[in-house]
């Protein structure tokens, strides 16, 4: 095909031609895979290209309707995922599949236990897996319960699992999603270390910057279909993109901070806002923060530092247990969800599967879900309105299927958060928390989406921006909050805010407030 | 109709059709084993029920109670819950009914009396869902284990009652209503003369009807499924969750204790210990096959309904047992195929996109 198709004999894997339906959904049109022995193999495309599908298929997890699969050139296609580990094919997923109560030790080797027939031998188990700490650098200690560990070692631990039943071909699935940047890049030393072992490895992502870091090659995804094979030395970011996406896209951080004056009367405050969270007692310490209109305030932070549980309290789906909580003067501290919404509210929940939406209503219901008192005359809903509501959002948002009727169950990741992003932008509100906006969105919907959100900001409404992803707050942002361990450490203007200056912060290493 | 409906259609439709399909070989088989021809069988409970005016009344009698309890477990079931508790709520609101009916004088206006005796089943059977749904609600107790327990109490404070200070000597019933009783069909259709089909059967349809446009057409229903779909969801979108699932339950109870009035202002004229003899229970299988929608439920109530019946039509050639055995066969069949029928024409559905794009 291409310049990077090398001969059969060093291929770990090879896919043929393979399609595979989910009801209605093409999710792989006639796709080809051929990953090279003992390299970082990129699978990347946008979200709904088809690659998770792929990858399931190569690890038993779901049989191909057509095509063919080859592992070290013997024909697997329709294998189980049994099969698939004794082959030395292991997958580590999204989400991480630990047994939290056990021991790093014990989860490793769950399902593989040394010892005779009836019993375990735990010393046998923490003396492999601390050999295969050693070999690999996958730094974790084998005593410790899983539950304790932070997200980046419980991945490492995924890892290990795989390397301790002999995987040699190893697949990840978008592995820095969760990560810090220090996080990331040990996970990068890992990667290569172990691929100079001898192992093979796919990494699917979307993340340009990671693909350029550590891949050797790189098969690029679109609508199921494998559209363009690459050797990374030899390509551009932009090149990837424009394969990505079938059109050029701006890459560039444009930043177009806008400079509101500390004098205007803050749309949202909150003043000293403690939570509780499931496991620690103050998930949210002691918070204060106020986003005036016409601005974005975006705040930075690895997973799991309280952004969650700051949402929820501002959201109101959480109490406070201390301090304050003001909408344009009102005391919103412990108002219900609908009358914060009332207030003037509006919200882009982090989880839209959990929060967002509800997925077998229709892209109309959902498109009035928290606005259905407004969709009512008396008990009875307003069809006729709801429909011309969604008629108008479908065409506003670009929605695509453009039938309001549909289920949103079958539409994809970017055309869902169009859907919540539509509603909530089309309500009458003053403050906006958006929250992971463009997770799980592909690379033309973020575009969008961002455009969206600058569009709310220039038109004078406050937004309370938290995303996990750097990039995304650097380009909206007009201020910089950063949260570790339940406080907001720093604050700066979007002027002095890089990758370099916010990432000590979002780790713990600094946190004497620059300025505030 | 797009694809995407037709899809939903087949998937809704397919599980009680196959699961019927599986029962009727099954009872072929078991039909067989007793040495009699499975056409002569089927044929007798055919025209044992929907063959004559008087197995048509029996149909609808015992559908009328099966629409109330079905109704009320598909209700909770659109918001996430599952109520075991129809038996218990169908004897409270039977109960309830019966003792309005005593107390009110002979000559209350027919119409007055009834509208009482409905309200007060309503209450009872409510009261008796208000407990695991403010359970569940305030504590999060699991309304499978409350509304279990709350058969066993009300079927037993119901006995004591009864059987302590309100039976008719040597019986376990009350004494016959004062007024309140529901004219049978028979009083203006002659034919279904012998038939216990009393006019109850027309407030169980306005009831599948109000339901029904409850659920699909009001602001109320949308944030009572949305509460079943996706709570999460649903809260965020400023509903109260636990209010909905209070509310659901009390509603619930109120529609299986209604079913009570079928049989004691419709057919006995006084409550009797035991009446509900498994309608309740059998209103769970009504709402799976029912697929939890009104009309659903509606037909499934009749085909239960027929299946009883139809077993005392057949006795006379295999015991009426076999009946038994064939409900259990059907909610088995609904209740393992809906998955796989689901995947089957999810399946179905991509060849034929699949035919259509090459």
């Amino acid at each position: 095909m291409t310049a990077a198709t090398t001969g059969t004999g060093d291929l770990a894997i090879r896919i043929r031609a393979v399609d595979k339906w989910f009801g209605a959904v093409h999710a792989n049109r006639a796709a080809d895979l051929e990953v090279v022995r003992n390299e970082i193999n990129a699978l990347v495309g946008e979200n709904g290209a088809g690659k998770s599908t792929l990858m399931k298929i190569v690890s038993g997890l779901q049989p191909p309707d057509r095509g063919t699969i080859e592992v070290n050139g013997r024909d697997v296609t329709g294998w189980s995922t049994a099969e698939a580990i004794r082959a030395g094919v292991g997958m580590v997923h999204q989400h991480f599949m630990l047994v939290p109560t056990l021991s790093v030790a014990e989860n490793v080797v769950l399902g593989r236990e040394p010892g005779g027939r009836a019993m375990f031998d735990r010393a046998q188990a923490i003396r492999d897996v601390e050999s295969l700490v050693a070999s690999s650098g996958l730094a974790v200690d084998a005593n410790r319960l899983v539950a304790d560990l932070s997200v980046g070692e419980a991945q490492r631990v995924e890892i290990l699992k795989t390397l301790y039943r002999g995987a040699r071909i190893l697949l990840l699935d978008e592995p820095t999603a969760v990560l810090s940047p220090p996080e990331v890049a040990d996970l990068w030393r890992v990667l290569r270390r172990v691929r100079d072992q001898g192992t093979t490895i796919v990494l699917i992502t979307h993340k340009l910057d990671e693909i350029m870091a550590v891949t050797d090659r790189i098969t690029v995804m679109r609508q199921g279909a494998t559209v363009a094979r690459m050797v990374t030395k030899e390509s551009t970011p932009e090149g990837v993109a424009r394969a990505m996406v079938g059109r050029d896209v701006s890459l560039a951080v444009q930043s177009s901070a806008a400079q509101v004056s500390a004098d205007t009367a803050p749309a949202l405050e909150i003043r000293n806002l403690t939570v509780r969270g499931a496991r620690v007692a103050r998930a949210v310490n002691e918070v204060s923060l106020a986003v005036r209109p016409g601005e974005i305030l975006g705040i930075a932070g690895v997973e799991g530092n309280g952004q969650s549980e700051l949402l929820d309290a501002i959201v109101g789906f959480r109490a406070a247990e201390g301090g304050s909580l003001r909408l344009g003067g009102a005391d919103l501290t412990r108002a219900s969800v609908r009358a914060r919404a009332d207030a003037g509210l509006a919200h882009i929940p982090e989880d839209r599967h959990h929060r967002g939406l509800i997925l077998d209503y229709s892209i109309a219901e959902n498109l009035i879900l928290g606005l259905q008192h407004r969709f009512s005359t008396g008990a009875q809903l307003d069809r006729a309105k709801i429909r011309a509501n969604a008629e108008q959002q479908v065409r506003a948002f670009d929605i695509r299927p453009t039938d309001p009727a549909l289920a949103v169950r079958g539409l994809s990741g970017g055309n869902q958060q169009k859907v919540v992003i539509a509603r909530e932008l089309s309500r009458e509100f003053s403050v906006l928390v958006a929250a992971q906006p463009t997770r799980g969105v592909d690379v033309g919907a973020i575009e969008f989406i961002h455009d969206a959100l600058r569009k709310a900001r220039n038109a004078g409404k406050a937004i309370l921006l938290v995303s996990a992803e750097l990039r995304e707050i650097l380009t909206l942002s007009d201020r910089i909050a950063v949260m570790y361990g339940g406080r907001i450490v720093t604050e700066f203007a979007r002027a002095d805010a890089t990758e370099e200056v916010l990432g000590p912060f979002m780790t713990g290493a600094r946190r004497d407030g620059a300025a505030a | 109709m797009t694809p995407e409906r037709r899809t939903a259609l087949e998937e809704a439709l397919l599980p009680p059709l196959v699961a019927l399909a599986v029962a009727l070989v099954a009872g072929d088989l078991l039909i067989l084993t007793y040495g009699e021809a499975p056409g002569a069988v089927w044929r007798l409970m055919l025209e044992g029920t929907w063959g004559n005016a008087y197995g048509i009344g029996q149909v609808l009698y015992k559908a009328t109670a099966l629409a109330f309890t079905g109704l009320a477990v598909a209700l909770t079931l659109r918001v996430g819950l599952f109520n075991i508790g129809a038996e218990g709520q169908l004897a409270a609101g039977g109960f309830a009914a019966g003792l309005v009916g005593l107390a009110l004088p002979a000559g209350t206006p027919m119409l007055l009396a009834v509208a009482l005796c409905v309200a007060g089943a309503a209450v009872a059977g409510g009261i008796t869902g208000a407990v695991p749904g403010v359970l569940r609600a305030k504590f999060g107790a699991h309304e499978v284990i409350v509304t279990i327990m709350m058969n066993f109490i009300v079927l037993a404070v119901l006995n004591y009652i009864v059987s302590a200070h309100l039976h008719v000597p040597e019986t376990l019933h009350t004494p016959s209503i004062n007024a309140g009783a529901v004219p049978r069909l028979a009083d203006s259709i002659a034919a279904f003369h012998g038939s216990a089909a009393n006019w109850t059967v027309l407030i169980a349809g306005a009831t599948i009807g109000a339901v029904a446009w409850f659920l699909f057409r009001t602001r109320a229903g949308f944030e009572w499924r949305a509460v079943g779909l996706q709570p999460g969801a649903a809260e965020y979108g400023g509903v109260q969750v636990g209010r909905v699932w209070r509310n659901a339950m009390i509603l619930s109870g109120a529609i299986a204790g209604i079913g009570g009035v079928n049989f004691v202002l419709g057919y006995k004229g006084y409550y009797e210990d035991g009446f509900a003899g498994g309608a309740g229970f059998l209103g769970i299988a009504v709402a799976l096959v029912g697929r939890n929608h009104p009309l659903g439920v509606a037909i499934a109530a009749l085909f239960f309904a027929t299946l009883s019946q139809g077993g005392l039509a057949i006795n006379a050639m295999v015991p009426k047992q076999m009946v038994e055995v064939l409900q259990g066969i059907v909610i088995l069949a609904v209740a393992a195929s809906v998955p796989e029928v689901r995947a089957l024409v999810r399946a179905a559905a991509g060849k034929r996109r699949a035919a259509e794009a090459s």
